[in-house]
């Protein structure tokens, strides 16, 4: 049990850590990194509990997925905001109120929430089974995911098709005057079609159409 | 007490996985090489040690006595971290590696969701070391190299589907016995084609190693790195590749079982064919640097999302269709 705790807190230890970093460091860069090393943090906290399968989920979409491309994007502005220095200088402290407001709100409605949690008493029965039973984490993940509550998931499946394609949509623009590649004409090329044979008489020359 | 014997157990364990793992690394270069010289009628290193397989470890030597030069505009802590990244990402996921039955360091619920995992996380020490180099050319390789790692990442994560689904269990040694009967490179062919030429790209390997391709930029993300910190991108590297290997001997080839099973085979230990098998994929990555051409970056881009993604999700669809109608489906 001691070890245990030793790993528990010095997970959580960096995952706090590294929670208050990612707001604190100036260059948003390193702010990303620290994002991801909460990511991984709270993914081995996961997996400590015994939710194996949501831990390595955690990995694989947040960290192995989303933050390369929000890495992604950030790296790119950082090019472009080392130049204007005012970024990074008094400009921000007006937001702060500001940012103040909006996180004592989330604080408070945090509370609201947690303090009126009630776990359905049907929860411990089902939590008795699993230990009697020794199904695996991702096995009654997906036994509880795929029966009871499937319309929950497709609905949530739907929602993120939709996002997708509206992004798509909105960032979609045709554009003209582009000369597209066709794999098939380029492999299908005979030599008669790209060849031309011409009697050429001297001090003639001769015209090739284009 | 109790507590120091068991962490000296695993560190004797642990210790007796990665020495092998970091010598065959060494070796694989070299048989690397020589493929690649075979394959055009050259040599290869031929000159250190018996048939020049000792050539590695001296260039191992050389990389150690070099100086390690970081330039001054770079981001030095991320800039140092990446390497290490590379190389820890490349080893840590030795550990679910089943060589036999018993013989895994950690036999885990999820092993092929770790092996994925520690895999997609391998993109961060080539963006890293990218960034902080703080350079043009360096930059744009890990741009590149982060995009096509991602892309191809997705093709290989609904393959390893494609195996569950057969399956019914993502503990890498229960895809393994799943295999007893019938390998699945035979029903799942098409799937290996497609998960060996996304191992490719996941590794970037020829013809997909866009993000150093020598002609465009430079060395890519490698650029800025000399010395040991050079050393350690190149045995992730090749870490890696050798992981690559594994998991489609895993997932594909029967992992350590024996061919066949009848009795002069049974006689060699399981761990002798995980690495045969491994071998084998091996020498067709070293082929495949060979007589491959370079591909251009978007031609890539539309293999992965456009060619390889379709066809293995239909795949699924095809194989989960197949397996409930005739009611084949592994239900535990």
């Amino acid at each position: 049990m001691i070890a245990h705790a030793i790993f528990f807190y010095t997970f959580s230890i960096i995952a706090v850590v590294s929670a208050i970093m990612v707001t604190a460091s100036k260059n948003t860069v390193h702010s990303v990194f620290f994002l991801i090393l909460d990511f991984i943090s709270i993914s081995c906290l996961f997996i400590m509990i015994g939710a194996e399968f949501l831990g390595m989920i955690m990995l694989i979409v947040y960290v192995g997925a989303v933050a390369v491309l929000f890495l992604f994007v950030v790296m790119m502005l950082n090019v472009a905001q080392q130049k204007n220095q005012w970024f990074a200088g008094q400009q921000s402290s007006k937001h702060i109120p500001v940012g103040l407001i909006i996180s004592t709100l989330i604080f408070v409605e945090v509370i609201i929430v947690i303090g009126g949690w009630k776990y359905k008493p049907e929860i411990f029965d089902i939590n008795n089974s699993i230990a009697q039973t020794s199904i695996s984490n991702t096995h009654s993940l997906g036994q509880i995911l795929y029966t009871d509550y499937i319309h929950v998931f497709q609905i949530s499946g739907m929602i993120l098709l939709v996002a997708m394609v509206g992004a798509i949509v909105l960032t979609f623009r045709q554009r003209s005057g582009v000369k597209r590649q066709s794999y098939i004409k380029q492999i299908s090329r005979e030599r008669a079609e790209g060849v031309e044979v011409l009697e050429v008489q001297s001090n003639k020359g001769v015209k090739i159409d284009d | 007490m109790e507590y120091l014997s068991i962490v000296f157990q695993e560190v004797y364990k642990i210790l007796f996985l990665l020495v092998p793992v970091l010598v065959s690394v060494a070796m694989i270069v070299w048989l690397d090489r020589r493929v690649w010289a075979f394959v055009q009628k050259r040599q290869g290193p031929n000159v250190v040690g018996p048939f020049g397989l000792l050539q590695s470890l001296a260039d191992a030597l050389k990389y150690i006595f070099k100086e390690i030069i970081i330039p001054s505009s770079s981001n030095k802590v991320i800039f140092i971290l990446a390497p290490i990244v590379t190389m820890t990402l490349a080893l840590i996921a030795w550990a679910v590696i089943p060589f036999s039955a018993t013989q895994v360091l950690a036999d885990i619920n999820v092993g092929i969701l770790y092996l994925f995992a520690v895999s997609s996380l391998g993109v961060y020490g080539i963006i890293m070391g990218g960034w902080a180099s703080n350079s043009k050319y360096p930059f744009l390789g890990a741009i590149r190299s982060a995009a096509q790692m991602v892309s191809y990442e997705v093709s290989i994560g609904v393959i390893i589907i494609n195996v569950l689904l057969c399956v019914g269990s993502l503990n890498l040694n229960d895809i393994v016995i799943a295999q007893q009967n019938m390998w699945f490179v035979i029903p799942l062919f098409p799937m290996f084609v497609i998960f060996f030429i996304s191992a490719l790209a996941e590794t970037n390997r020829p013809p997909f190693d866009l993000p150093e391709a020598e002609a465009e930029l430079v060395a890519g993300y490698q650029t800025e790195y000399s010395g040991m910190m050079y050393a350690m991108f190149w045995l992730g590297e090749y870490a890696n590749i050798l992981l690559m290997c594994a998991m489609g001997a895993i997932l594909f080839l029967g992992g350590w079982m024996s061919p066949i099973d009848v009795y002069p085979f049974t006689l060699v230990p399981s761990a002798i064919w995980l690495i045969l098998k491994i071998l084998l994929l091996f020498i067709l990555f070293a082929l495949v640097k060979a007589i491959v051409p370079r591909y251009r970056y978007d031609q890539l881009m539309r293999l992965g999302w456009k060619v390889f993604l379709p066809l293995s999700l239909i795949w699924v669809v095809l194989t989960a269709s197949y397996l409930f109608y005739f009611n084949l489906l592994p239900v535990n």
